[in-house]
């Protein structure tokens, strides 16, 4: 357990963690808005014509760039430990290092799942009180999901951070693995004719927003060619997959190398 | 006490530690000396279990570091002062490592105060001098009331006070009964702190006993000496077969004999001979002159031609000389 | 292979006589006084150690003097010059105050060659200090890359390109190994001994007892004793001789009888204050006492620093170690 404090103390006794923290339910709401009320105006306008509706997880369509600062949090969380040194000083008090990787994982992942809960559900909130002519009512359980999933999403989103963040020790390198991957590369693939539809599904951050109903096949109500192989909750398991085969890579590699 | 026993580390074809073997024992002060690129820093980052020895182990209290429960209970150490995140503040930062060991938080204040930082202790770490950051290093090194503390330049960046202070502390501690292990190049400083030496150079162990056997055996010990007749005094010991030779002072003339000799030797000869004495006192060869002998072929960056236990200066004129030769 | 400490190509600036004198210097940073009309001369022909506790400062001094920082009021003159009014400073006055000035990304070859070129000095003279410093090998390697002692040799290598009269030194053995610290410390003694004004600032006295003939010690901005290393010593903590003797008894009685003398014994031997081992050594010949010892036993340059400076002093770290144990907590100290 007094591993899991001293992470604590770590995390909150700089700066950084709560800007990003900020900075993941502001872009989270804030990219939510924009989308919601371009959405329900252009479906005002041209009414059944477009090939969407307005509904709950409308609401939601700005999780992906709270998912970025959180990959980036969680990387900080580690590069930074590396960068100054302080990993030394930390696994001298602490020499079992995987406890000190799954205290990190611990304490990132909670931290992202409470601002995915905080974020969603403050997105909804704000979206159901900007546009009242459309109805934004939680009632089923793919709605519910849709919402209170973000948490599960942001904890397995910063696990991946932290384990990429591990692997290559240094901030620029590990943000800019992640952001490309997770930003442009899942997307390029995605545009491959043909195969791209075919890979699709098996990009992890493509599979973790399938999940939330935010992926790049849905919207509420869309209908794509695309049949997934999976269910929701198959998509979640197979994203968190990713993020556990790459943190058990993570915890081999940082036992294995001198500090 | 430290053991380490035939500790071996390579970084790809460089070897860092080649087979090194020693002990550290409790009740001293031990200084570890070596030149730059000697393997002292590898070797410290070994014993704390942060490196990975190719071969070899080391040993605290009979133990490898990773068997130690909470480990800054039994070692503390001060590595490098500049490890720790620059926007944390002093205290968070012993905060965390306290919490890490099951320390309670009333010793992040106690040791603040023992090394005189708590008027800055919820300042960010990143804006301390040197001297300040060594300081928070030791208060980390210290926080576990541990049993053995490993120090690496430990007064870097601090002022003379500071030093004084830090120099009283170690032999505190090992007046208490702790091993203090302690990496230097000052040498001055290091003779007034470690009774122990071990003495590495290009990663092998060059002498491990105490600083006196460690001086005596690698410099020579000289007997300096003034009187009003010295010329008379002169002429007896150099038919006794004495070496000696006159140097001058601000004090006057003086000679010194060389050789295996001891100050009692020629205070006999004098009184025998009815000289004066002004002065008969006993020169030891320093702790530098002896380790300069010692690891003179292990020098990392050779400077200036001369050999590094080379005579204090090869005389200007002949560099000038030299020099314009060279043109 | 001997190398060239000075060199024949560059004009010199002035042989002999280059000295540096402060008057009155005061600097103030907003309400912060670092230094109070300050007044000091280094001459040449000897090391100066410049000593001080943290924060009394040496290095705003140090800036001052190379007309880094500009005076609040005072003056302080190189050769009764303003830095400023130098032309080619570096072949005046060569300067070491931080060794990690440098780009990292440049070469040390080129971090010389623009400082040659800025002072109009020959290409030459940069491979020529860095074969006097050890860096021949490392010349071509990014600064960035050095370790400190190597970066603390490029910052000497800076400091005697244009073979300049005056040399100043911020702490140069920081980070330099034993063999290092000796060659910085001979290089100094022989730069001296050919005349050139050498002013160096350390912490570290046992290093300074070595090296410096004179000394200007400060605190809290202000001139706290110029003096020679000896005087200081003696002045601070004053100087007694130690005898050892077969026949201590006579002599101690002999000593004690002197108006004006302590004597003591300690671990077999005596233990004088307020004479000279010239006086004891004649007091010991009327005796007919034969000696073993007679040594003058100097105080050290560190004690009379400390006696000196005590109130100027910046953290003070707690002397009686109350707060060294842990209280309380079971198993805290063994494991």
């Amino acid at each position: 357990m007094s591993v899991l404090g001293a992470e604590r103390i770590k995390l909150f006794s700089t700066k950084s963690p709560w800007w990003s923290s900020l900075a993941t339910v502001v872009f989270v709401v804030g990219f939510g808005m924009i989308f919601l009320l371009t959405t329900a105006s252009l479906v005002r306008e041209d009414g059944p014509a477009v090939p969407f509706r307005v509904g709950v997880s409308t609401t939601q369509q700005g999780i992906f760039f709270g998912q970025m600062v959180i990959l980036v949090m969680a990387a900080l969380a580690i590069t930074t430990e590396y960068r100054f040194n302080t990993i030394k000083t930390t696994f001298q008090a602490i020499p079992g290092r995987t406890s000190v990787m799954l205290s990190k994982a611990l304490i990132i992942g909670l931290l992202a799942a409470v601002l995915g809960e905080i974020a969603a559900f403050a997105s909804w909130g704000l979206g159901r009180l900007l546009v009242t002519d459309f109805d934004l009512t939680i009632r089923t359980a793919d709605q519910w999901r849709q919402v209170a999933g973000a948490g599960l999403v942001f904890a397995i989103t910063a696990i991946i951070g932290l384990a990429v963040g591990a692997l290559t020790r240094h901030t620029a390198g590990a943000v800019t693995a992640l952001l490309v991957w997770a930003m442009l590369g899942e997307q390029l693939i995605g545009a491959i004719p043909r195969v791209g539809d075919k890979i699709q599904p098996w990009l992890p951050f493509n599979a973790g927003g399938h999940f939330l109903g935010v992926g790049p096949n849905q919207n509420e109500g869309a209908q794509t060619g695309t049949d997934l192989p999976y269910n929701a909750w198959g998509a979640v398991a197979y994203f968190a997959g990713v993020a556990v085969v790459l943190f058990l890579v993570a915890v081999l590699v940082v036992n294995r190398r001198d500090a | 006490m430290i053991e380490a026993v035939g500790l071996t580390k390579r970084y790809g074809r460089t070897v860092a530690v080649d087979n090194l073997s020693f002990t550290v024992k409790p009740g001293r002060v031990t200084g570890f000396l070596g030149p730059n690129g000697a393997g002292k820093s590898t070797t410290m980052r070994m014993i704390l279990g942060l490196d990975r020895p190719d071969a070899g182990q080391v040993r605290i209290d009979g133990k490898t570091y990773h068997q130690l429960d909470r480990p800054l209970r039994t070692v503390g150490a001060l590595l490098d002062a500049k490890w720790v995140h620059p926007n944390r503040s002093a205290r968070a930062h012993l905060r965390w490592l306290a919490r890490s060991n099951g320390l309670p938080n009333r010793r992040v204040g106690e040791v603040l105060e023992l090394v005189g930082l708590t008027s800055v202790a919820d300042r960010r770490a990143g804006g301390f001098s040197l001297g300040m950051s060594q300081r928070l290093g030791i208060a980390a090194a210290l926080l576990g009331d541990p049993q053995i503390l490993l120090f690496d330049e430990p007064v870097n960046g601090l002022d003379p006070e500071g030093i004084h202070w830090i120099r009283q502390l170690m032999k505190r501690l090992a007046a208490e009964g702790r091993t203090v292990f302690v990496s230097s190049h000052l040498l001055s400083e290091m003779a007034q702190t470690a009774q122990d030496l071990v003495v590495v150079g290009r990663g092998r162990l060059i002498a491990q006993c105490t600083t006196a056997e460690f001086v005596d055996t690698a410099s020579e010990t000289s007997v300096r000496v003034r009187s009003p007749q010295l010329d008379r005094l002169r002429e007896v010991l150099l038919r006794k077969g004495y070496a000696l030779h006159v140097e001058p002072g601000v004090d006057g003339n003086a000679l010194v004999v060389t050789g295996s000799v001891t100050s009692e030797q020629v205070g006999e000869i004098a009184a025998e001979q009815d000289v004066v004495l002004h002065e008969l006192s006993v020169r030891r060869g320093s702790l530098e002159e002896a380790f300069m002998r010692l690891t003179g072929d292990s020098v990392e960056y050779r400077t200036d031609g001369q050999g590094p236990a080379g005579p204090a200066a090869a005389g200007s004129e002949d560099l000038m000389v030299a020099g314009g030769v060279n043109r | 292979m001997v190398v060239p400490l000075s060199f024949k190509h560059a004009v010199r600036g002035q042989v002999g006589g280059a000295m540096i004198e402060a008057r009155g210097l005061t600097k103030r940073y907003g309400r912060t006084v670092a230094v109070e009309s300050l007044s000091f001369t280094v001459q040449p022909g000897r090391v100066t150690g410049f000593l001080g506790p943290n924060g009394a400062g040496k290095s705003t001094t140090m800036r001052l003097i190379l007309g880094l920082d500009r005076p609040s009021s005072g003056d302080v003159l190189i050769d009764g010059k303003h830095y400023r009014d130098l032309h080619s400073p570096l072949r005046y006055i060569g300067a070491l105050l931080d060794a990690k000035w440098v780009h990292p990304n440049r070469s040390a070859r080129a971090h010389l060659k623009w400082l040659a070129r800025s002072n109009g000095l020959p290409k030459r003279r940069v491979d020529e200090v860095l074969e006097l410093v050890g860096l021949t090998n490392v010349a071509k390697r990014k600064a960035g890359g050095f370790s400190l002692g190597m970066s603390q040799r490029l910052g000497i290598a800076a400091a005697l390109l244009g073979d300049p009269q005056i040399l100043l030194f911020d702490e140069p053995v920081n980070g330099l190994d034993p063999e290092g610290i000796h060659w910085i410390r001979q290089l100094m003694k022989r730069l001296a001994a050919e005349g050139r004004t050498v002013f160096v600032s350390s912490h570290l006295l046992s290093e300074m007892a070595q090296t410096a003939d004179e000394l200007v010690v400060i605190g809290r901005g202000k001139l706290i004793a110029q003096s020679t290393t000896g005087e200081f010593v003696e002045r601070a903590s004053g100087t007694s001789v130690r005898v050892r003797t077969p026949q201590l008894e006579r002599l101690r009685t002999a000593l004690a009888g002197t108006a004006g003398t302590t004597v003591r014994v300690d671990e077999g031997a005596l233990l004088v204050n307020g004479m000279t081992s010239d006086q004891v050594g004649e007091v010991a010949a009327t005796q007919g006492v034969v000696l073993h010892e007679l040594s003058p036993q100097r105080g050290s340059l560190e004690e009379a620093f400390m006696r000196l400076t005590g109130d100027a002093i910046e953290y003070h770290a707690e002397e009686a170690g109350e707060h060294l144990h842990m209280q309380g907590t079971s198993g805290g100290a063994k494991e």
